[in-house]
């Protein structure tokens, strides 16, 4: 079976098991929610404070979804061994991987559609006159995030302090995205609102060469 | 269940070592199993079982020495397509039904009619009336028969299992022991870990004792079968 046909098939099973139990969208939607609210408090929503600030902390809130999504990725896959059972049926073991991120992928992306229009209300910052270019930057951004996060959940998983260990590796490594996506993000909540194709650039490499890399290495994160 | 004849395909263990950092799991084991054979491995806990079990499927990477697929002339093949693995873990998703499941298993090993083999597994290890249960529902008997389904997908000729009968009821050990003869009977190679003597210890024609993570005995250089059976179980 090709990588493709593999990963589709992978992509399937995960959505399959996270909408009937919506597990993950259900804890990161409250949680998100919690924090974004949280936030709106401590800036007056008239002021020009609010849209400065709003950016940083609306990607501040999704670093804390992704870190909460990205944990039981391959969590759950060593309950019932089930990882090794995937690894004795694929070809390619970088299936495994561009499943779980894609699907990590969707769910942040959701997670954060899903948010957009309560920081809208809540930090009366203007999102759907550039509602586009924002899905780009959300987009680019949760990539990131997913690959670097599931490649790291995958090397967490297999250790002893595993809780621990996965938001300690992903937030020095997460934060040249988180700096390139907030200013992106800025640049488009202006009063005069415009694309900073230079952080759009530097998210696309930065996707590029962590895909590329786990597409090289993965196969070993994934040995016992 | 009626397991097509298979082409046999034995193993041959070279001086294999595991360390896991300065612990050795195994230390230069060396075994042939011919093809055909039904060998078990018997020991205490943490006697290297599963550990060799594991690398005979190569989800796990020995430290130094190698292993090698025989034909029934001995000649090296390659098999890594023609192992079945039940681990002591059910290896199959709780939040799947057992028709998602096997389908998912017998989609990524890019199997010809997928909806038919799991179908025709679903029948063989008589599941077909939950077939649309979830995994989770199930008792410790039904996951271990769907264990043993997800493992017969690509029909393979070598079958390992580590303590198959753990959790399992008599009736679900009386059936498992069916479930081997037959596939005993129709050639397959099967390696398998267990405590102790029961109705599935009897369909051994050989049986090989670890102990810290070296081979001791082995009904092969003279050691009885029943003695080593008997100490597994101790």
């Amino acid at each position: 079976m090709s990588l493709f046909s593999s990963t589709a098939v992978l992509l399937g099973k995960e959505l399959r098991t996270e909408f009937r139990s919506r597990e993950l969208l259900t804890t990161t939607v409250v949680f998100i929610l919690v924090v974004v609210v949280l936030f709106s408090f401590t800036f007056d929503a008239s002021s020009a404070e609010s849209r400065r600030f709003a950016a940083s902390l609306l990607w501040l809130a999704f670093l804390f979804a992704a870190s909460l999504m990205l944990q039981p990725c391959f969590l759950r896959e060593q309950s019932n061994d089930t990882l090794s059972a995937l690894r004795l049926s694929v070809k390619d073991p970088f299936a495994i991987f561009a499943a779980k991120l894609s699907a990590n992928t969707l769910f942040l992306l959701l997670t954060e559609l899903l948010m957009l229009p309560v920081f809208s209300v809540l930090f009366n910052v203007p999102v759907f006159p550039v509602f586009g270019q924002l899905v780009v930057v959300l987009f680019l951004g949760s990539l990131g995030v997913s690959i670097a996060g599931t490649a790291l959940s995958a090397i967490s998983a297999q250790a002893r302090m595993r809780e621990l260990l996965l938001p300690l590796l992903l937030l020095p490594l997460l934060t040249p995205v988180l700096v390139a996506s907030t200013r992106v993000t800025l640049a488009l909540l202006d009063t005069e609102p415009y694309m900073e194709w230079k952080g759009i650039g530097f998210l696309i490499v930065f996707d590029v060469v962590f895909l590329t890399a786990l597409w090289l290495f993965g196969e070993y994160l994934l040995e016992e | 269940m009626t397991p097509p004849t298979v082409s046999p395909v034995g193993i041959r263990f070279e001086n294999i070592d595991k360390r896991y950092g300065g612990l050795y799991a195994l230390r230069r084991v060396s075994l042939e199993i011919a093809a055909g054979e039904c060998v078990v491995l018997a020991g205490r806990n943490g006697s290297g079982k599963t550990t060799l079990l594991r690398i005979a499927t190569r989800l796990v990477r020995p430290s130094s020495g190698s292993i090698t697929f025989l034909d029934r002339k001995n000649g090296a093949i390659t098999a890594g397509s023609q192992t079945g693995f039940v681990a002591h873990a059910t290896m199959v998703y709780d939040e799947l039904t057992a028709e998602e499941n096997l389908l998912l298993f017998a989609q990524l090993l890019g199997l010809a009619e997928p909806a038919a083999r799991a179908a025709a597994l679903l029948a063989e290890v008589g599941l077909t009336d939950r077939r649309k249960s979830l995994v989770r529902t199930f008792s410790r008997g039904m996951r271990q028969r769907m264990a043993i389904a997800r493992a017969l997908l690509n029909e393979p000729s070598i079958f390992l299992l580590d303590e198959p009968a753990t959790g399992l009821d008599p009736q679900g050990v009386s059936w498992l022991a069916g479930t081997l003869r037959q596939m005993r009977d129709a050639g397959r190679t099967i390696l398998m870990s267990l405590h102790g003597e029961s109705e599935i210890s009897a369909l051994a024609t050989r049986a090989v004792r670890l102990e810290a993570g070296s081979v001791i005995a082995d009904t092969r250089t003279g050691a009885s079968l029943p003695s080593i059976l008997a100490f597994a179980g101790a």
